[in-house]
């Protein structure tokens, strides 16, 4: 089966700044995908890559086998709903349906006029005067009902009140299950994804810090607490993301393929917040994260 | 892909089409009396000495409203192509880019160059739709003031064939409007915001349109050359700068409707006369007849330089293919642009 996305290599620069460095991907289909990471790590370069909208400057990227707009065929197996939900303020509901309509050949039009119905948009209002939730809503619909393979959602629910997020996300939910459908969507909010994905990548400071499905992730990465020990004698198997130490004490966060044996030390699950703060903090101090606790870092960073 | 330019351009296209009414009522309004005044001048059967009859009736429209009208109608002609490369051209595509809607448009199952294109091409057509009715009102509007001038030998209304009428009649002005519009669609898909892309519309389709009748214009087609014995007493000016003692002499002509591009007097060396002058054009006592007397005795000549009126329509065309090729090399640079540059 073709992969979703296969990135090699990719990076786009901006002037002398690297936006997306070394980029290597392969995402399966028929996945809902996470892309996560804080603001200005280049999670929209890269929806934008993967869409067409930009070219990389270096290495090569495939989006369901072929290279991202390239032709007609291309542009229709992706639906691709931009940030801030982009629509025309002077057009109504029903005249962006018939736009949509008439420039997608796989259209399924009745499909889009009952989501509509249901969100309860009147199809002559103006775009312009709907509000950021139902305008997210209209963008959706439009990006759904042209019957993509792949739909890329950028930060699609970053400006919505809490309802408008969860009914977002419900149609979103609804519709991957009707259609063979694969989802990629980024926040920066891990809460945003928690419920709804199953792959993650999490992206900071322009790189891919870890991809993979969530059962997995959280499957190898095991939160030990145990006597103090330096991070670099453990086992080369296990990897320390992030540690933190108190006179007697270390608490590490280890990725491991095998489960934590050592009888001195005791390890729990995490889920998948913590793990990708991890992440972020270790990306951010540089590797493996010496602050204080896990948990105030935690708690830092969902200020 | 049609339907979307189409309501996207609806407003304008209603717009154009609403003035284009105005213009026509006007001009109904007083075109018949025009007509029927020429008619009645008898100028339409006049075949030679009609001078006297074309200077009465245009002497007859000044002070009317269709003096007004006849300039109108040239500010207009010369308007219309800027404000549809302002207003039609400049937002086509950065509109969409400060709007953040060609993320919108340029997913949708249509590549972003067919997108450019078909919007280029179906807004240009409306262009050239627009001005190209606009001119051919006016022109059969005014017909009887251009004939009558042709007629009457020198006047303002003379010279249709060199600026600023030329650009206001025939096809010229769809040429210009074609130009304008590509040229404010590349600067929107260059610059990405519409204000700065119109005011860089607005200065460049305003420097082509000064530099064109001076630079290009007069050189389209060879201009024809005549010389001509110079006659004094005929003369339209005679110059004399008291402390060099030079004398400048510009003789009269006679080519009705032509473009005159430069008009010297020369020796019979061939040198360009500029005296010096005699005692009898610098000493006051002397007649100015015994100067004209001296300048006739010199043999000087007159050579001129000109485009004649027979050459309108061939000029015309050559102006409007130039124009055309480079409305056409424009679109394709934003075609190109678009494709290429990506978001």
């Amino acid at each position: 089966m073709t992969a979703a996305i296969e990135a090699r290599g990719l990076g786009k620069q901006y002037g002398r700044r690297w936006a997306l460095t070394d980029c290597t991907l392969s995402i399966p289909a028929g996945h809902v995908v996470g892309l996560v990471g804080p603001n200005g790590a280049g999670k929209t370069t890269l929806i934008n890559l993967s869409t067409g909208m930009l070219a990389p400057t270096a290495g090569s990227i495939a989006v369901l086998g072929k290279q991202p707009a390239s032709d007609p065929g291309q542009l229709a197996k992706v639906g691709y709903v931009a940030q801030d939900t982009p629509t025309y303020s002077g057009m109504s509901v029903e005249d962006h349906l018939r736009f949509v309509a008439h420039m997608n050949p796989a259209w399924d039009n009745g499909m889009a006029v009952k989501r509509v119905q249901q969100l309860g948009l009147d199809l002559k209002q103006k775009a312009g005067k709907l509000s950021g939730g139902q305008r997210a809503q209209l963008a959706l619909t439009l990006a759904i009902a042209k019957r993509p393979q792949l739909l890329m959602l950028d930060e699609p629910i970053a400006s919505l009140d809490p309802l408008a997020r969860r009914e977002f996300l419900q149609i979103l939910m609804e519709a991957t299950a009707e259609q063979e459908l694969s989802v990629v969507m980024s926040s920066h909010l891990v809460a945003d994804l928690e419920r709804v994905a199953d792959y993650l990548i999490v992206l900071v400071a322009s790189r891919v810090q870890i991809a993979g499905e969530v059962d997995n992730l959280l499957a190898t990465h095991h939160l030990v607490t145990g006597p103090r020990r330096d991070p670099d004698a453990l086992p080369l198997s296990q990897r320390v993301i992030t540690a933190s130490h108190t006179d007697r004490q270390s608490t590490m966060l280890v990725r491991s393929d095998e489960p934590v044996v050592d009888p001195s030390w005791s390890a729990s699950q995490i889920d998948l917040e913590d793990l990708v703060l991890a992440y972020m903090g270790q990306a951010r101090d540089g590797s493996p994260g010496m602050t204080d606790q896990v948990g105030t870092k935690v708690l830092e960073e969902k200020r | 892909m049609i339907w979307l330019s189409w309501r996207q351009f609806r407003t304008q296209a209603i717009v154009a089409g609403a003035a284009l009414v105005a213009v026509a009522i006007a001009l109904l309004a007083t075109g018949p009396h025009l007509a029927a005044m020429f008619d009645n001048s008898g100028l339409a059967t006049c075949r030679t000495g009609c001078a006297t009859d074309a200077n009465n009736f245009i002497n007859q429209v000044r002070g009317t409203n269709a003096d007004l009208i006849f300039f109108g109608g040239i500010i207009l002609l010369y308007l219309v192509p800027a404000l549809i490369g302002l207003f039609w051209g400049a937002p086509m595509v950065a509109r969409e880019f400060e709007a953040g809607t060609f993320r919108l448009a340029w997913n949708q199952s249509v590549t972003r160059s067919r997108w450019v294109a078909v919007k280029l091409g179906l807004i240009s057509l409306a262009a050239l739709a627009t001005t190209g009715l606009l001119s051919l009102m006016i022109s059969l509007w005014s017909g009887p003031l251009y004939q009558a001038a042709q007629k009457a030998g020198q006047n303002t209304f003379n010279n249709k064939i060199g600026p600023p009428l030329f650009g206001a009649t025939g096809i010229a002005p769809v040429g210009y409007a074609a130009f304008a519009f590509a040229l404010g669609v590349t600067a929107g898909v260059l610059i990405r915001r519409t204000i700065p892309a119109m005011a860089v519309t607005l200065v460049i389709f305003a420097a082509v349109q000064i530099l064109m009748p001076i630079l290009i214009q007069p050189h389209l087609i060879p201009p024809v050359q005549a010389t001509a014995p110079f006659n004094a007493n005929q003369a339209n000016e005679i110059m004399i700068t008291s402390p060099g003692n030079t004398i400048t002499v510009v003789g009269n002509y006679s080519h009705p409707g032509a473009w005159i591009l430069s008009n010297k007097t020369i020796t019979p060396s061939g040198r360009v006369f500029t005296g010096p002058a005699a005692r009898a054009c610098t000493s006051s006592s002397a007649a100015p007849q015994q100067c004209s007397n001296w300048l006739n005795s010199l043999h000087l000549r007159q050579l001129i330089s000109y485009q004649p009126a027979s050459r309108f329509w061939p000029l015309q065309w050559l102006e409007l293919g130039i124009y055309l090729v480079l409305a056409v090399g424009l679109g394709w640079l934003s075609v190109w642009q678009v494709r290429r540059r990506r978001a």
